[in-house]
C-alpha cells in the first residue's frame, strides 16, 4: 500500500491540473473514511474503474437502449419470424457512425436467445464480432460429426432441436468474396472444415455453400442469420457476386436465410445493382441520435451510475448520489452542452466520460466537475495549433510569409522561391532580431514543414522537378496561425507585427 | 519527490520510469491512468501525436518495458506492406506469449486470417486477462497501405472481441488520417515540443565525466543560442552538442583558459558554430570529415561540401547546349529577338524592359521550350563566338540530311534530325540537367525544361567565357 495521506491533488503534477473544485461534501467525507478502511476503498475503487471501462470502452450489450425502442421491436419481431416461422428477410440498419447500429442487433440478438420459445432454436455461432460461446461451438462440432458422417448440411432440423446459425461479417476483414466465403463455410461449420482451416476453391467452396443451401427448405432446415458489418465494403466487390447470391437464396424457397446489414452511408441502396437491388426487400431501419439535450444528460446519468448489483453497496449509493448532483452541475451541463452541439453520437460522450472516469483514483474517489472539464479541454484542443506551437522560429517566420503571399495572390499556389523572396524583404526591411540564414538553411526549415504536412506540394513531386520550384499550398488558415502566433513562446517582436500587417508594408 | 503513482505498478518500478522520462512526467502519468490496471479494458485506440524527436517513441517503449506489460512494437516504415505488418505483429505475439517456445513462421496474407490468428495467439494463460499492447510507430505509413487496415486497427478491439489497446504515434495530425468513410475515433493524446529549460536540462543530463557539470551546461547554452531559432529537434541538437564539444574544449586543454571563463570560450566557440550550421547541420560534410578537421586544427569550411562537387564535366557544345536550354528557359519568346538577332529591329526600350515582379521566371520557375527555339538560340551563341566549328556541325548535319533526303521521304529526314540532336540533348537528360516535359510523340517536337540553378550554370558559363547575366532578362 502506498502512503495514504497524500493530497488528493497529487495524483497529477499540479501544473497539468488546475486547482480541483470540490463542490461536493462527499468527497471530503470519503477522504476521512479512507484512513479507515483504505483497502476496501481499493477495491470497490477497481470495481468503479473496470465497470465503467467495460461500458465505455468494451461496448458490450448491457444496460438500456436510448431512443430506439422502435427500431428494436422492429428488428426484434423480424429475427422472430425467422427464428420461429422461417422466414427469408433482408433489412438494412442504417446510421451515422457511433449511432448504436451494433448495439441494437446485439442487444436483439441477446434477448431473442433469453426467449424461450427462439432459444430452444438457437445454437450461438457467434463469429467475428464477439467471443464465441465455447460450449455452444462444441456442441455444434459434436453435431457436425455425429450428425451424417460425411456430409452435414446446414442446420439439420430432425437431428436435434433447430438451431439459428449466424455467420458475422465485416466488410474490413473480408475484402473480397473469396475470403467471405471462406469465412462463411468455415463459420457454418460445414465438412471441408478442418479445425479452423477451410480447403477447396472459390467455384469449390462456392458451389458447395449454395448446394447446402438449396438443399434445405423452410420447415426443416435450421434458420441462418447473416450479419454484414461495413455494409458498403461488400457492394464494391465485383459483380456483387455474394450479396446477389445472399439476397437470391434470402428471395427464394430455400434454407431460410436473413441477411441484415449495417452501413453508415444513406445511400447505399444506389450502390446495389439492378439485379441485387430488385433482390432485397427494401427493408430499412434508421437510427438516428434524435434525442434532445435533457436525454442527453439523463444519458449522461445512466451511462455513469452504479449498478445496483455493485458489491459495495454504500459506496455506490455515494457514487450514484455524486453523478445526480453532477448532472445538475452547472458547469458541468455546459461541457455536455458544448460537446452536444459538436456532436450527438455517444461515443464522443463515452470518450469523454472515460477520459473522466479514468482519474478517478483511491485518494480521489469521487468525480468532480472539474474533472470532466479537464478531460473537456484533454477532447478539444486544435490539434494544427498544438503542432504551430512547437516550430522553430524560423519556420514560423516561414509561415507568415506563405500567409502573406495567400493573401497577396488570393489563394493562389506557391513554390519555395516566393517564400523565400518574401522572407528576405522581411529580413532586410524590419527585422533587427534575426540574422540573415542561408538559403539551404532555409529550405531544410521549408522541408520540416512540408514534412509535417503543414504544407502540401499540389503534385507528387518527382525526381526531375527542382524542389524550389514545386508548387505547393498551405493548409492553415490565417485565422488559426494568427491564433497559435498569440501563444508562441517568446516570439520576437518584429515577427509578430510582420504577422499582423500584411498588404500595408508591401 | 515522486509524481507517479498508480495502485497497480510496484512504486520502485515507478520511481525508475520516471527517472528515465525527464520533461515527460504529465504525459506517462496520464497514460498510466488511461491504461488502468492490467487487467482492466482501456481505450480501443489512442493516437499519439507530436513533432519529431518529442520522446514519442522512447517514452512508449520505456514506459512499456518498465512495467513490464506485454506488447508488440512495430514500426510501419519497416513494414511496408500489410503482409509484413501483420505478419511482424504476430510473430512478436508468439514470442511474448511463451518465451521458450520455438517460433514458427506464421503465414497471414488477409486481415481476416490475421483476426483468427490474433485470437489463437493471445488465448495463451498469460495475455488472457491482461491487456495487450499494439504499438505501430510512424503509423502515418498505414494511410499508404490499402484502405482497410487503419480502419481495422481503430476497430481491432471489437473486431478480436480480445482485451487489446492499439497505440498510434505519428508526426502528423489525426485529421489527415481520417478516411473519408469514417472510422472509430481514437483519444488523440499531444506530446508537446519541449520547451528550451527542457531542452536545456535533457542535453545537459549526461556531460562527459571528465567536466564538470556547470561547464557542460554552459556549453549546451551557448549551443541553443545559437541553434534554437533554426532547430528545436532534440536529436539534431545533440549531435551538434557531441560534434562541436572538443573545439569547446580546446582553449582549456591547450591552458588558454580556464573552466571559468565563460566569455572566451564563447569567443572561440561562437563563429565555430555558426560555421557548423552551415556545414554540418545541412550534411554538406559528414560528421567525421567534421571531427577529423577539428582534430587537424584545419580552419572549419575550408573542405568543400557536397553542394561545391555538383558540377560535372561537359563537353564543349554540351555546355552551349546547357546554356542555351538555360536561357530558352528563363527568358520569355518575345525577347528572343533582342537578344539573338543580330540586326534586330527598333525596340521601344520602354516597352521591353517593362515587367513585373510576378512574371519573373527566376520566381515561377523554368518554361518549358520546344526544340526549334533551343537550336536557334544555340547556334546563335555558338556562332559569336566558335563560328568555323559551329559551321562545321551544322555543314556535317545539313550535308547528311541532304543525302538523306534523296535516299528517303521528309519524315525520314524529320526523324533523323530528332535522332541527331536527341543523342546530345538525351544524354543532359540522363545527367538530369534537362527534362522532358509531357512524355507525349517524339516526333512531334518534345518539349524540354532546363532544371539546373542559376549559380550551376554560371559556373559553366565561366568555364566557356560567356556571360550568361547579359543574357537574362530578369537581369536587365
Amino acid at each position: 500500500m502506498r502512503p495514504t495521506t497524500r493530497p488528493s491533488s497529487a495524483r497529477a503534477p499540479a501544473s497539468l491540473r488546475e486547482p480541483r473544485i470540490q463542490p461536493m461534501k462527499p468527497s471530503a467525507v470519503s477522504k476521512r473514511k479512507l484512513k479507515e478502511s483504505s483497502a476496501e476503498s481499493a477495491e470497490s475503487i477497481s470495481q468503479v474503474q473496470k465497470i465503467l471501462r467495460e461500458r465505455f470502452c468494451h461496448h458490450c450489450a448491457a444496460g438500456k437502449l436510448f431512443g430506439m425502442e422502435q427500431q428494436y421491436r422492429h428488428l426484434l419481431e423480424l429475427l422472430k419470424r425467422t427464428t420461429v416461422h422461417g422466414e427469408s428477410n433482408s433489412a438494412l440498419i442504417i446510421g451515422p457512425r457511433g449511432s448504436g447500429k451494433t448495439t441494437l442487433l446485439n442487444h436483439v440478438l441477446k434477448d431473442l436467445r433469453e426467449m424461450k420459445q427462439v432459444r430452444e432454436n438457437l445454437l450461438e455461432v457467434h463469429l467475428n464480432g464477439k467471443a464465441p460461446v465455447q460450449s455452444d461451438v462444441q456442441k455444434g462440432k459434436k453435431l457436425c460429426k455425429a450428425g451424417k458422417g460425411g456430409k452435414f448440411l446446414v442446420g439439420e432440423k430432425d437431428n436435434c432441436q433447430l438451431f439459428m446459425r449466424n455467420p458475422f461479417l465485416s466488410g474490413l476483414l473480408q475484402t473480397n468474396d473469396k475470403v467471405a466465403l471462406k469465412e462463411i463455410t468455415r463459420q457454418l461449420q460445414l465438412e471441408n472444415v478442418v479445425g479452423d482451416k477451410v480447403f477447396g476453391s472459390f467455384a469449390e467452396n462456392l458451389a458447395f455453400l449454395l448446394e447446402a443451401l438449396r438443399k434445405g427448405d423452410r420447415t426443416s432446415s435450421c434458420p441462418i442469420l447473416f450479419v454484414l458489418d461495413e455494409f458498403d465494403l461488400f457492394v464494391h466487390h465485383k459483380n456483387q457476386t455474394l450479396l446477389y447470391n445472399l439476397f437470391d437464396i434470402s428471395q427464394s424457397a430455400q434454407t431460410p436465410v436473413t441477411v441484415i446489414g449495417l452501413t453508415c452511408r444513406q445511400d447505399i441502396l444506389e450502390l446495389l445493382e439492378k439485379r441485387v437491388k430488385s433482390r432485397f426487400s427494401h427493408r430499412q431501419i434508421y437510427l438516428m441520435n434524435s434525442f434532445d439535450f435533457k436525454q442527453y444528460i439523463k444519458i449522461f446519468k445512466k451511462q455513469l451510475s452504479l449498478p445496483d448489483e455493485f458489491p459495495d453497496e454504500s459506496f455506490a449509493q455515494k457514487w450514484n448520489n455524486n453523478v445526480q448532483h453532477l448532472s445538475e452541475d452547472k458547469t458541468v451541463q455546459d461541457v455536455l452542452q458544448k460537446l452536444f452541439h459538436h456532436t450527438k453520437d455517444l461515443r464522443s460522450l463515452h470518450l469523454l466520460l472515460m477520459l473522466a472516469g479514468s482519474a478517478v483514483t483511491v485518494h480521489h474517489p469521487l468525480l468532480t466537475a472539474a474533472d470532466l472539464q479537464e478531460a473537456s479541454r484533454q477532447h478539444s484542443t486544435d490539434c494544427k495549433a498544438n503542432i504551430v506551437h512547437g516550430l522553430s522560429v524560423l519556420e514560423i517566420c516561414l509561415i507568415i510569409a506563405m500567409k502573406h503571399l495567400n493573401e497577396v495572390y488570393d489563394g493562389e499556389p506557391f513554390n519555395f522561391q516566393m517564400v523565400y523572396n518574401e522572407f528576405q524583404k522581411f529580413i532586410q526591411r524590419k527585422a533587427h532580431s534575426m540574422y540573415n540564414f542561408e538559403k539551404p538553411v532555409v529550405m531544410k526549415a521549408f522541408e520540416h514543414l512540408l514534412q509535417l504536412e503543414l504544407v502540401q506540394p499540389l503534385e507528387r513531386p518527382s525526381v526531375r522537378a527542382q524542389r524550389e520550384y514545386l508548387l505547393m499550398k498551405l493548409l492553415l488558415d490565417s485565422s488559426q496561425i494568427m491564433e497559435a502566433l498569440q501563444v508562441y513562446p517568446n516570439c520576437p517582436t518584429d515577427v509578430k507585427q510582420w504577422a499582423a500587417s500584411s498588404l500595408s508594408w508591401l | 519527490m515522486p509524481n507517479l503513482e498508480h495502485p497497480a505498478y510496484p512504486a520502485a518500478d515507478l520511481l525508475r520510469l520516471e527517472s528515465l522520462v525527464p520533461c515527460r512526467e504529465s504525459q506517462v502519468s496520464m497514460l498510466l491512468s488511461i491504461f488502468g490496471e492490467r487487467q482492466q479494458f482501456s481505450f480501443p485506440c489512442i493516437f499519439i501525436y507530436g513533432h519529431t524527436s518529442s520522446g514519442k517513441t522512447y517514452v512508449m517503449q520505456t514506459l512499456l518495458t518498465t512495467l513490464q506489460l506485454p506488447h508488440v512494437f512495430v514500426n510501419c516504415v519497416e513494414c511496408f506492406t500489410s503482409r509484413l505488418l501483420l505478419e511482424e505483429i504476430l510473430i512478436q505475439l508468439q514470442s511474448c506469449s511463451s518465451g521458450t517456445e520455438q517460433t514458427s513462421p506464421v503465414r497471414c496474407d488477409t486481415l481476416n486470417d490475421f483476426v483468427r490468428l490474433f485470437k489463437q495467439a493471445v488465448a495463451s494463460q498469460e495475455l488472457q486477462d491482461q491487456t495487450l499492447y499494439i504499438v505501430l510507430d510512424r503509423a502515418e505509413q498505414l494511410r499508404e497501405m490499402e484502405a482497410n487496415i487503419l480502419p481495422a486497427f481503430l476497430r481491432l478491439q471489437e473486431l478480436t472481441d480480445r482485451n487489446v489497446t492499439v497505440v498510434l504515434l505519428s508526426e502528423i495530425v489525426w485529421e489527415l488520417f481520417r478516411p473519408n468513410m469514417g472510422c472509430f475515433e481514437p483519444f488523440t493524446m499531444y506530446f508537446p515540443d519541449y520547451s528550451i529549460g527542457h531542452l536545456q536540462k535533457i542535453l545537459s543530463q549526461n556531460h562527459p565525466p571528465e567536466y564538470s557539470a556547470d561547464f557542460y551546461a554552459a556549453y549546451i547554452n551557448i549551443l541553443l543560442g545559437v541553434f534554437y531559432m533554426v532547430c528545436r529537434d532534440l536529436k539534431e541538437l545533440r549531435h551538434l552538442a557531441a560534434l562541436n564539444f572538443a573545439k569547446y574544449c580546446e582553449p582549456v586543454v591547450r591552458g588558454e583558459a580556464n573552466e571559468r571563463d565563460t566569455r572566451k570560450l564563447w569567443k572561440n566557440i561562437e563563429p565555430h558554430l555558426k560555421k557548423a550550421m552551415q556545414t554540418v547541420y545541412l550534411r554538406e560534410i559528414s560528421s567525421s570529415q567534421w571531427e577529423r578537421l577539428q582534430h587537424v586544427g584545419g580552419e572549419a569550411g575550408q573542405l568543400k561540401g557536397l553542394s561545391a562537387h555538383t558540377h560535372v564535366e561537359l563537353p564543349y557544345y554540351s555546355k552551349f547546349l546547357l546554356i542555351a536550354a538555360y536561357l530558352a528557359s528563363y527568358n520569355p519568346v518575345r525577347t528572343d529577338k533582342r537578344f539573338f538577332l543580330k540586326h534586330h529591329g527598333k525596340i521601344r526600350k520602354t516597352n521591353f524592359m517593362k515587367k513585373h515582379e510576378k512574371t519573373s521566371n527566376h520566381l515561377l520557375g523554368p518554361k518549358p521550350f520546344p526544340l526549334d527555339r533551343l537550336l536557334a538560340i544555340l547556334y546563335s551563341i555558338v556562332d559569336n563566338r566558335v563560328a568555323p566549328t559551329a559551321n562545321i556541325f551544322s555543314q556535317v548535319s545539313v550535308y547528311l540530311l541532304f543525302n538523306l533526303f534523296l535516299v528517303s521521304g521528309i519524315h525520314q529526314v524529320l526523324n533523323v534530325i530528332c535522332k541527331l540532336i536527341n543523342a546530345k540533348i538525351t544524354s543532359l537528360v540522363t545527367l538530369q540537367l534537362l527534362s522532358v516535359v509531357g512524355q507525349n510523340d517524339q516526333l512531334d517536337g518534345p518539349r524540354y525544361k532546363c532544371t539546373v540553378s542559376l549559380d550551376f550554370i554560371r559556373a559553366i558559363a565561366r568555364t566557356v567565357n560567356f556571360d550568361i547575366i547579359k543574357y537574362l532578362y530578369d537581369f536587365l
